[in-house]
């Protein structure tokens, strides 16, 4: 029992399976595009939340949003739901194969036996496809992979009944209806309003504020919890901005290639300044990872590195509030 | 990003034949995708975590040897959890794991109670048991 299903690539995975689960029913739309309209950029610093024992960091919405925003903004009607019963989870999904509709799930990627064991963490928010069955395992598209994969029934049951932050409680989803006509300028115009809003929003963990606020405890952490202890965290936060999943420099590039596609899309030709200004912005995401990656190695040879680090950080987070004020302004003018 | 700027440092990843995908931009200063085998500044955050737990088992190990803490707390380490996932699996409050980490407390626990500590890890419950710290 397969489905025909396309296999498609991508950076990250949520955007991915969108991209992937709309393409497959016919229409054509690339990853940067779902991951603008559905407003995919984002930071959030939250100190009290611990994650690998180290503050949570997170350049992206909370899972699921992506999606949840794109597919509505493009008028697309889908269909998403949590279990409490692990049997009706897989009765549900093995109907939907049933019908040739291939189904987005929300998994835990610490029993994803096609990962290399360093990558297996308890981390509740990876998104796939599946799409077909065979008489002892699903396939499975995962969008960070270059092919298609399996998993044994047993082997999905455990990744879609994770526990711990994010349980996904066996969540699956699948459009039901994707209309005729889309109005993707509209769709585009909401979505860049919608980063805007998110980046400049006033409370301080949040957006460019989000990004000051962790600038400053980057300075105290040496003296606070030592530098052990701060090491870790860097360590934690260079993972979120470039781990597998981001496309690089916490989603900065995937986000520029979305301004450039936008360009064409509303033939407006500001918009491609700005894709090269987020692409200047992320190669300095970049550079910062690279700083950080050399305290945590203790290779650093810079005196006062854990000031210089927030110094840049500090920098990244005035850039990036000068730019999106810019491009709200901008696209206030675009009908 | 510049296209060749796209880093091709060998990792965990690359090793499994996994190349990941990144966006970045050609000559002409049109985004393109390329696929990437990994980047040394990924690759070393990613090892100061593994360090970090081995770290964090050892402590645990030591500490069920002098008889301060009690098996759970060393299989929760290796299995690279925290008291809240721990919780989650074997659907209990947080402060009942935290009980469970003391050794008086442990020694008390019915078998139905290790089972599903023994599930969660993925071991039998006589290895829970007599885990000493060896």
């Amino acid at each position: 029992m397969t489905t025909n299903f396309v296999h498609y690539q991508s950076a990250h995975c949520e955007n991915g399976v969108t991209s992937s689960l709309l393409r497959n029913g016919g229409l054509d739309i690339s990853e940067p595009m779902i991951f603008g309209i559905g407003s995919g950029l984002y930071f959030v610093f939250l100190p009290f939340l611990k994650v690998n024992h180290a503050p949570a960091v997170s350049f992206r919405p909370l899972s699921g949003l992506i999606f949840k925003r794109a597919v509505k903004r493009l008028g697309i009607k889908m269909k998403r739901r949590k279990f409490r019963s692990k049997q009706q989870a897989a009765g549900l999904l093995d109907i939907n194969l049933k019908n040739n509709i291939p189904t987005g799930l929300q998994v835990g990627v610490y029993h994803l036996s096609y990962f290399p064991d360093e990558y297996r963490f308890h981390f509740n928010a990876h998104n796939l496809i599946v799409f077909g069955k065979t008489d002892t395992h699903y396939l499975i598209s995962d969008p960070v992979m270059q092919y298609t994969t399996e998993l044994t029934f047993e082997e999905l049951e455990k990744v879609r009944f994770t526990k711990g932050v994010f349980a996904p409680k066996g969540q699956m989803y699948y459009p039901i209806h994707i209309p005729e006509k889309i109005d993707l300028k509209k769709a585009i115009i909401k979505g860049i309003k919608n980063t805007c809003r998110d980046m400049l929003a006033p409370p301080p963990i949040v957006g460019v504020n989000g990004m000051k606020y962790l600038s400053k405890k980057i300075r105290k952490w040496p003296h606070k919890i030592g530098e052990k202890k701060t090491n870790h965290y860097l360590a934690q936060i260079v993972r979120m901005q470039e781990e597998i999943g981001t496309g690089g420099g916490g989603f900065r590039f995937v986000y520029a290639a979305f301004l450039q596609e936008a360009a064409g899309v509303l033939k407006r030709d500001e918009l491609n300044s700005f894709s090269a200004q987020m692409t200047e912005i992320g190669d300095q995401w970049r550079d910062f990872a690279v700083n950080a990656s050399r305290v945590y190695k203790q290779r650093s040879q810079q005196k006062d590195v854990y000031n210089a680090l927030a110094d840049q950080l500090y920098l990244l987070s005035e850039l990036e509030k000068s730019f999106f004020k810019n491009l709200k302004k901008f696209i206030r003018t675009v009908a | 990003m510049k296209k060749d700027a796209v880093p091709q440092d060998e990792s965990s990843l690359s090793k499994k034949n996994i190349q990941e995908l990144c966006y970045a931009v050609d000559e002409s200063g049109r985004y393109t995708t390329v696929l990437s085998k990994g980047w040394e500044p990924k690759s070393l955050a990613m090892e100061e975590s593994l360090q970090d737990i081995k770290e964090r088992a050892e402590e645990a190990r030591k500490g069920v040897k002098a008889g301060v803490l009690s098996p759970i707390a060393y299989f929760m380490e290796i299995n690279k959890m925290d008291i809240g996932i721990l919780a989650g699996y074997v659907g209990m409050w947080r402060w009942r794991v935290k009980r469970h980490l003391k050794p008086a407390v442990f020694k008390k626990l019915s078998d139905r109670i290790l089972a599903k500590y023994a599930e969660a890890f993925d071991i039998t419950v006589t290895t829970l048991k007599n885990y000493s710290g060896d």
